[in-house]
């Protein structure tokens, strides 16, 4: 994210424009003249004659009411930039080259260029290749974008020819489908990777430290922190890097702050990589966010000078947000901001809107367009750190629906900015992505077995992180002056789920400490220090290995992350080389067994052990049972495992307070149950049929210990039932005892009302399905060529 | 071996000479070398942008870090003369950084033509 670099008094300004512009329409009454329609115009009459003929029918008020009606959806105003391809204003592609150096580009002789178009001509554009290049035709270039018999190599060799417009119209004619196959196949390191924010809002150090180790221990590998108050950035730049030091070796960590403090911040060796380093696609936006393309290619050495890995960050969107679009399309601008990233010498982007994503996603096709972006980032040999950062949508389905075709193609960085604290302590903003959506995201990867970068953290694990990383961030701060935490504070820390939860938080801590820090040069060699004299050696050796790690500057190369191992993952250590199925990245053994196994699977022998807790005396076995005449008899038939391995239904009641139900249902009618175990099916209706059969008065009522019943009568046939209950989690005590009454009633003759089934609009199958399957292999090992038994109930 | 700005190899630092004091912020900072080393494996991947991006940087190493800041500044919007840029670019050549230096030439030209200069 590069919340700093879109200056906010773009975003103020510009701000009310853009609401007056994408605001949600409220849907318009119909418009009827009731003569238009002889038919209906009785009908319409009583419509008119509602109490406010302007407010829309029930069924668009229910509709309006949706979370996604919250977002903006823009009418298209290519004038304005507010289109995703093709804009008025976009070039027709050209390349003209002449005397070793490219005098027209895009339509414009090079005494035309502006600073942009200069420095991509002189910088980025390969002269060597560009004339083939330009030659080929967009549509056969697209083509081989998708095709896996053509090596990534080659595209990327071609696409260093290209023009910005060129490539704009390459991309834009990819459909969703080819974005996810050129992602698969274009992006530069093979091991997919996620980054997460942790941010508070209070700059707590502890809270920091505490979810500093959370994310790591999740599995992100970068982490990008930032402030509310600027004066905090270096006591959180050191919190967060000893909390991940905690949790993992070779985590990088970034401070997302105005460009000379982030790099002081580097350069005192606090932060292992940066990323806000903003880039625009025109020049008139990218000098108002106080750069030229000659001072980023400049701030760009200066970070590799001193060994810091470091990505630009630019997206499309933005500068229609800035008002400066010059009647372009975002994408072609977009395609500017990555032909002059390669050009600068970043090895890197991150882009896909970032923070003027929810401005692509108003205009039709501005979510595709957002993929094409960070595909276009590979195509051009960068490390690719796809967006999905803030959030774009109200909705859920929509929020996720423009995260899923990235997800599953893996990009170097699915998320530039996983939120994983609390929306309300992301100092960012709130992702597209939160801490509440964590369990989300890892089902995710499960359900689609992808690899998204991220691993289940098992909670005793982390529990115990959190209290290191605070003990270390105390310890440290003690020894260097910065401050000191009270116990009550540091275990709020640890337990906190967000800054709201740590009300002892001293605000002026971070700041004081944040003083000391810069005011007395403190570097990360003293904050190793202070880790090894306090007893934190491991962490003491993970600071530095970072720290040499800069010196031996191979995470410098495109796309580094550090394996936790410390080993450098990158285009040049674990190159991708997709080439179709059984290609590419593939899951190890090891990594899928952490996709797979979350920490909510249950087995069936879980189940059981569960079902075992729950197990009772109260039911024994009296004898056989044999069929009776007395017409009061109604046996209640229950299927081989109750009593004996299932002792709790799938709406937690106790098997035998459901039998007391139904016994006791029974008896307010005058009858007189008796309880039989048919031990040869686990099928309802024959255990129903079969309690029929035995019972004096023709009746049965078939249970099966999850839960499920029936009533049944000895003339049917097996399936066709008096009454069922079929939804068992959601039957109560008092169903189960309206079941046993009418089953009186039906012994006496009488015709009851049917009770209905409980009706729920939750995901029942998704809560009890599993737990379903398990039960019924369990019903199944119960069963046996048994007489049916009578059952003694303790009531 | 790697060695460190400083020249020591990065395999002599460990924590207990950082307890001691004995290393200093010049013995865990890349040296030129390396970044030469790394241009040229950025060559060798297709991408000669990074490479020139690390050989710049090799010439940056010998800067001070507030000399880096100003110079950055200097290349800022508005903030410079055409004299001044062409100025710091002969300093730079001086200085050996020949690299760096034409940006701040080309940056004199470009910003003249396009009214970015100090006014």
């Amino acid at each position: 994210m590069g919340a700093f670099l879109r200056p906010s008094r773009f975003a103020v300004t510009i701000g009310d424009r853009m609401a007056m512009i994408v605001r949600v329409r409220a849907p318009c009454p119909p418009q009827r003249d009731p003569s238009d329609d002889k038919t209906n115009s009785s009908l319409l009459e009583d419509l008119a004659m509602r109490d406010d003929p302007t407010r829309p029918i029930g069924r668009f008020r229910f509709m309006n009411s949706q979370s996604v009606n919250l977002d903006g959806f823009a009418t298209p105003a290519p004038e304005l930039g507010l289109v995703a391809f093709q804009g008025p204003g976009d070039p027709v592609p050209s390349i003209k080259v002449a005397d070793g150096r490219v005098i027209e580009m895009d339509g414009r002789g090079e005494d035309e260029f502006d600073a942009i178009d200069a420095f991509v001509a002189r910088y980025c554009i390969d002269i060597a290749i560009a004339a083939q290049a330009m030659a080929i035709d967009s549509l056969e270039f697209a083509r081989r974008l998708v095709n896996p018999e053509i090596p990534r190599e080659e595209l990327v060799r071609l696409a260093a020819g290209m023009t910005p417009a060129k490539l704009a119209e390459v991309l834009s004619l990819l459909n969703a489908a080819e974005l996810v196959m050129a992602m698969t196949k274009l992006r530069a390191r093979r091991t997919p990777s996620n980054q997460a924010h942790v941010t508070n809002r209070s700059d707590d150090p502890l809270l920091l430290a505490a979810d500093a180790a959370t994310a790591a221990a999740f599995g992100f590998r970068e982490i990008e922190t930032t402030v509310p108050v600027l004066a905090d950035a270096p006591s959180n730049a050191v919190a967060v890097t000893i909390g991940a030091a905690v949790a993992s070796p070779g985590m990088l960590v970034q401070c997302s702050v105005e460009e000379a403090t982030e790099l002081d911040l580097g350069m005192r060796g606090l932060v292992s990589y940066a990323e806000t380093v903003s880039l625009y696609g025109t020049e008139q936006i990218f000098v108002d966010g106080d750069d030229t393309p000659w001072s980023k290619a400049f701030l760009t050495s200066a970070y590799a000078s001193r060994g810091i890995k470091m990505r630009v960050t630019s997206g499309g969107g933005a500068e229609a947000l800035m008002g400066g679009a010059e009647r372009c399309s975002m994408f072609y601008l977009e395609s500017r901001c990555v032909a002059l990233a390669r050009a600068i010498g970043a090895q890197g982007v991150q882009n896909g809107g970032i923070d003027s994503a929810a401005v692509a996603g108003s205009v039709p096709g501005g979510v595709r367009s957002l993929m094409a972006e960070n595909v276009m980032v590979m195509l051009r040999n960068l490390e690719a750190c796809t967006g999905n950062d803030a959030l774009m949508s109200e909705s859920d389905v929509r929020r996720t629906s423009r995260t899923h075709p990235i997800f599953i193609a893996g990009s170097d960085f699915i998320c530039s900015g996983f939120g994983s604290i609390q929306r309300y302590d992301n100092m960012f903003g709130p992702s597209q992505w939160n801490s509440e959506d964590i369990d989300d995201f890892l089902a995710m990867q499960r359900d689609w077995g992808v690899d998204g970068g991220l691993k289940t953290a098992p909670e005793p694990e982390v529990a115990a992180l959190r209290a290191r990383a605070t003990e270390a961030v105390c310890a440290v701060y003690r020894w260097l002056g910065l401050g000191d935490f009270t116990p009550r504070w540091a275990a709020q820390a640890v337990d906190a789920a967000g800054s709201k939860d740590v009300d002892a938080a001293d605000l002026m801590l971070p700041m004081n400490a944040s003083r000391t820090i810069m005011d007395t040069g403190i570097t990360m060699l003293d904050v190793i220090a202070a880790l090894a004299e306090n007893g934190f050696d491991v962490e003491a050796e993970r600071c530095l290995d970072m720290l040499k790690a800069r010196v031996v500057g191979d995470y410098l190369q495109t796309a580094a992350i550090f394996d936790e191992e410390m080993n450098v993952l990158s285009l040049v250590t674990d190159p991708n080389r997709y080439s179709g199925p059984g290609t590419g990245y593939r899951p190890p053994d090891w990594r899928q067994g952490e996709i797979d196994n979350i920490r909510q699977q249950m087995s069936v022998a879980d189940l059981r052990a569960e079902q075992f807790g729950h197990r009772s005396s109260k039911i024994r076995v009296a004898g056989s049972a044999e069929a009776v005449h007395d017409p009061r008899d109604v046996v209640v038939g229950v299927s081989p495992a109750t009593g004996r391995d299932i002792w709790q239904t799938l709406s937690g009641l106790p098997v035998t307070d459901v039998i007391d139900e139904l016994l006791a249902g029974l008896e307010e009618e005058g009858c007189i149950g008796r309880v039989v175990r048919f031990n040869r099916s686990i099928d309802l209706g024959m255990i129903g049929l079969g309690a029929a059969r035995l019972s004096g008065s023709g009746i049965g009522i078939g249970l099966q210990a999850k839960g499920t019943a029936l009533i049944h009568r000895r003339d049917l046939v097996t399936l066709a039932n008096l009454e069922l209950y079929s939804v068992a989690p959601t039957i109560s005590r008092d169903h189960y005892r309206l079941m046993g009454i009418n089953a009186g009633r039906h012994a006496k003759g009488m015709t009851p009302e049917p009770v209905r089934n409980p009706y729920s609009d939750e995901a029942i199958e998704a809560r009890y399905h599993t737990r379903v399957v398990s039960l019924v292999a369990i019903e199944r090992s119960c069963c046996a060529d048994l007489e049916p038994e009578s059952l003694e109930i303790e009531r | 071996m790697t060695k460190g700005y400083s020249g020591k190899s990065v395999d002599e630092i460990g924590v207990d000479a950082i307890r001691r004091g004995e290393v200093s912020p010049e013995d865990v900072r890349i040296h030129p070398e390396t970044l030469e080393r790394q241009a040229r494996v950025a060559e060798a991947h297709g991408n000669p942008q990074l490479a020139l991006n690390f050989r710049r940087a090799a010439e940056l190493t010998h800067l001070p870090e507030a000399d880096i800041m100003r110079l950055y500044e200097s290349l800022r919007p508005h903030r410079s003369t055409a004299g001044e840029l062409r100025d710091i670019a002969e300093e730079l050549r001086t200085k050996g950084a020949h690299l760096n230096a034409a940006l701040f030439t080309e940056a004199a030209d470009i910003y003249e033509r396009r009214g970015l200069l100090r006014k």
